[in-house]
């Protein structure tokens, strides 16, 4: 099977499909009964052809890939349908045949460069292992010749390191290496790259086609991203709700969506709206609320600078042994405005500082020099009940829906908090406000009695978003407020957060990785690197004409941006 | 890239579109309001009532206290009146279902009679030990810096000292000799047993400390002390409640040992470690003297241990993310 791979290029007329997927069910068993998570799914991947699955979470794409490789959990199994592997039907084959054909036929990547190395082993053992247990040759040499192939340079000396001396993407790269070395003819890349930067997850990309298309290895991406996925593949599956809903060439799917969830998906993707919009605003469709002020805030905010940041900077002291530290500046003279009732995003790669600006906006964190004016009062001059009066004024929403309400309260509790602990009304008129902002953030009044755990990751956000605007605050610091959200739910958070501005007249810090969302929402950008502001400058003016060349990466680095995307008119 | 995939699209793909009626489009992010709302507490009482090792560790628990706090349901025999030298070491008999002690005692009697100090002295010592434990470890991992070096030297002094050791030196302070009773040895128990249960929250509240309900809450206005009390400490109470479960059965034992070495309560207050150590001069020829009261605090402690097992099964915050 291994002699094979070499002319897999030129048997392009070859017409068996690698892989075929027919009908397949799988359903699992919980402890409340037997739960289908797919259902019909169908898929064929030609040898050398790159397909990716597009779904939100749950909605069954990860669940597909991992039976096509056998390693579907304990309490899983293929209760339907046919996973052809060149015509052999491998759903329910023995796990000796799926331990021949894992590595030298399917490789993986798995989704988490940090927990997916083993933390006590050497890179290089990592990668001989997989060799070893394919019999191919595992010398040194071999270890090091497989991981320069993934992108690593000087990759002998890197065989020696612990994967906690590499940074995330040279995990990935090798994650990559131990998944292609015994050259599989299918790899199954599960969500390759989101952990990463988006710079990072270019160049990765970029390294991981032009490796497949030299060995003609068939890919499997699997991805949440419809940008992505457009840019990668040859083909697009999109799964909802364990259901293939639509599957086509990548191109036709994305200009010419046919399944009602398609174009919907197509409609919210972040990475793809760039242009829908602006197209939208030319025609005057009702969209343009998305852009965020209404032309009587805009206004009225001209000449009113809520918050303004000078040369703030920020540096932490590192411990490097007894009584030594070094100093490391996680924050460099950074300036920039925020007018009144409009959106500034800071955008950045981790570790930019983005997030130590937040917090020091928030008044959690002491700058090391420079000052933080709010509504023209330096807030580090604020005494205790000044800064207890400030708390009510600028408010956080957080990224993590999961760990940003206290699973100990309820959602009444949890969105009374702010106003009990400011003393504002009685009992009854709280109660009257929570409803009121229940049904400002779109959630239903009996809510109130549920528990953050009983939530969606969206409706927890919608709940931060209500306890967020309890005290009627006039500055919201969103902190990758919508990052961890499934696309669909994300378009549906950005359109409150937008209405929500254009009602109440609030000003937005919004601080992220995704310049995508960047454009849907915010009106002025500060992109920062390495703790210093790189760029700052309206949203039109930064995305259409980008000074610096940092900038210009990160613009280039958003997937699907260089889709030509006609308007869609859902 | 466009280009790309054209030029690499040789082979015909075809567009598939699934039939719109078998794949109907929900709204996206529905609640569901169908079923009753659930607190942590409310999740966990759901998970527990089905596991049979809560169910009987649970039932054992609830008789224990029953028999503690009510010994005269069970037996109208005096432990220590009408003991009678002529019954020493006498086999069970009408009434005297166990036999008797060396000294003559209903031993069926003395276990059940036992059962309070026993228990007295380990809940007594775990209340204390909660209060201290959880207050220092607490402030230690909530505060960190110097408040944390401090009260984790403290600990690890009195962490370091074998507790048998540990004990044999208190109870020979004068203080301790001169005032044997349930104070003392509770007292032994807490100034040896705190440092544990300050680790433990100390650990779950560094946990907590960061999550960002904790940042928000401080972005609300609430005090320092006040997210402490109101969001770190309710939700590093898990692991708390499951060592405080847990150490009451070893507490129990403690007592027993030390009580055993002579160190514990004094005679005159009937508990198992005192008739364990009474029976031990006669363990050769009349072991069963000795058993009794020995399987009356192996179960004791069993019963502490499978219920803290079952807590800890039932609080796992892993099992309730969804």
């Amino acid at each position: 099977m291994a002699t094979s791979n070499v002319t897999i290029d030129e048997a392009g007329s070859e017409e068996r499909p690698l892989l075929e997927i027919r009908d397949l069910a799988i359903s699992f068993q919980t402890a409340g009964g037997e739960f289908q998570a797919v259902k019909n799914a169908h898929l064929t991947i030609m040898p050398g052809e790159t397909v990716a699955i597009v779904g939100e979470s749950g909605s069954g794409k990860s669940t597909t890939a991992l039976a096509a490789i056998g390693l579907l959990p304990e309490n899983g199994r293929v209760s339907g349908g046919q996973i052809l592997l060149d015509g052999e039907d491998i759903s329910h084959a023995p796990e000796r045949r799926m331990i021949e054909l894992r590595g030298n036929t399917i490789g993986m990547v798995p989704q988490d460069p940090m927990s997916n190395l083993n933390p006590v082993w050497k890179i290089g053992y990592q990668v001989r292992e997989t060799l070893r247990a394919n019999g191919k040759p595992n010398a040194p040499a071999d270890v090091a010749r497989v991981l320069g192939e993934a992108g690593l340079p000087d990759s002998a000396r890197r065989a020696k390191q612990y994967p906690h001396e590499f940074s995330g993407g040279m995990r990935q790269r090798a994650l990559i290496a131990i998944g292609l070395s015994c050259q599989p003819r299918l790899l199954i890349a599960d969500e390759p790259t989101s952990a990463l930067d988006v710079t990072v997850q270019r160049q990765i990309l970029d390294h991981l086609e032009t490796m497949t298309a030299e060995l003609g290895t068939a890919v499997l991406l699997i991805t949440h991203d419809l940008g992505l996925a457009a840019e990668r593949a040859d083909k697009v599956v999109v799964m909802y709700r364990g259901n293939v809903v639509e599957a086509g060439p990548s191109l036709e799917l994305l200009r010419n969506p046919q399944h009602p969830y398609t174009q919907r998906l197509v409609a919210s993707a972040p990475s793809l709206a760039s242009r829908r919009i602006q197209a939208a605003k030319a025609e005057g469709i009702e969209t343009e609320e998305l852009l965020a002020p209404t032309e009587a805030v805009v206004e009225k905010a001209l000449s009113d600078d809520v918050l303004k940041v000078e040369s703030l900077s920020k540096v932490f002291k590192l411990r490097s042994g007894v009584g030594k530290s070094t100093d490391f500046t996680a924050v460099d003279n950074v300036s920039f405005n925020v007018k009144r009732g409009t959106t500034t995003a800071i955008v950045g790669e981790s570790g930019s500082g983005k997030s130590t600006v937040a917090q020091m906006v928030l008044n959690l964190l002491a700058p090391t020099s420079g000052r933080i004016v709010f509504d023209g009062v330096d807030t580090s001059t604020l005494n205790s009940r000044e800064i207890f009066k400030f708390r009510r004024r600028v408010q956080p929403i957080f990224q993590d829906p999961y760990g940003s309400l206290d699973p100990m309260y309820n959602i009444f509790r949890t969105i009374e908090e702010p106003l009990r602990t400011h003393k504002i009304g009685d009992k009854a008129s709280r109660e009257k406000k929570v409803r009121e902002l229940l049904d400002q953030v779109a959630l239903p009044q009996s809510t109130m009695q549920r528990y953050p755990n009983e939530l969606s990751g969206g409706q927890r956000q919608r709940v931060a978003i209500a306890r967020a605007l309890a005290l009627d605050p006039e500055v919201i610091i969103c902190d990758e407020a919508v990052s961890a959200l499934d696309v669909l739910v994300q378009a549906q958070v950005l359109n409150l957060l937008a209405e929500l501005q254009s009602n109440l007249g609030l000003t937005y810090l919004f601080i992220t990785h995704d310049l995508a969302v960047v454009r849907q929402i915010a009106d002025h950008v500060c992109v920062m690197q390495k703790g210093k502001l790189v760029e700052t400058g309206s949203t039109d003016d930064v995305f259409d004409s980008p000074q610096q060349d940092y900038t210009k990466a990160l613009l280039n680095a958003i997937p699907g941006a260089s889709l030509m995307l006609p308007p869609v008119v859902a | 890239m466009k280009s790309r995939s054209v030029m690499k699209s040789n082979r015909q793909i075809e567009h598939y579109v699934a039939p719109i009626d078998e794949t109907p489009l929900l709204a996206t992010d529905t609640l569901k309001v169908d079923a009753a709302p659930l607190s942590l507490w409310a999740d966990a009482w759901r998970k527990l009532r089905r596991r049979p090792l809560f169910i009987i560790s649970a039932l054992m628990i609830l008789l224990l206290l029953v028999v503690a706090f009510f010994p005269g349901l069970f037996t109208q025999t005096a432990p220590n009146d009408n003991c009678q030298l002529g019954d020493s070491l006498a086999g069970p008999s009408a009434g005297h279902p166990l036999g008797f002690t060396f000294q003559g005692c209903d031993i069926y009697s003395r276990v059940i009679h036992g059962t309070q100090a026993s228990l007295t002295v380990g809940v007594v010592s775990v209340i204390f030990v909660l209060i201290i434990g959880v207050t220092l470890g607490a402030l230690a991992g909530f505060f960190g810096g110097w408040v944390d070096t401090i009260i984790a030297r403290i600990g690890d002094i009195f962490f370091a000292l074998p507790l048998v050791l540990g004990a044999l030196v208190v109870t020979q302070l004068p203080f301790f000799r001169e005032n044997k009773s349930v104070f003392t040895v509770v007292m032994v128990i807490v100034m040896l047993g705190w440092p544990q249960m300050a680790r433990i929250t100390r650990g779950a509240v560094i946990e907590v400390r960061n999550a960002d309900f904790v940042t928000a809450a401080r972005s609300l206005g609430v005090s320092k002390i006040g997210t402490l009390v109101r969001h770190v400490v309710p939700n590093a109470l898990a692991p708390i409640i499951v060592l405080a479960t847990m150490e009451l059965g070893v507490f129990i034992v403690t007592e027993a040992t030390l009580s055993f070495l002579g160190i514990g309560l004094p005679g005159s207050i009937m508990s198992w470690g005192n008739d364990i150590s009474a029976a031990k001069d006669t363990l050769r020829t009349n072991p069963e003297v000795l058993m009794f009261p020995a399987t009356a605090l192996s179960i004791t402690v069993l019963s502490f241990i499978m219920l803290g097992d079952a807590l800890r099964d039932a609080l796992d915050p892993k099992s309730r993310k969804r």
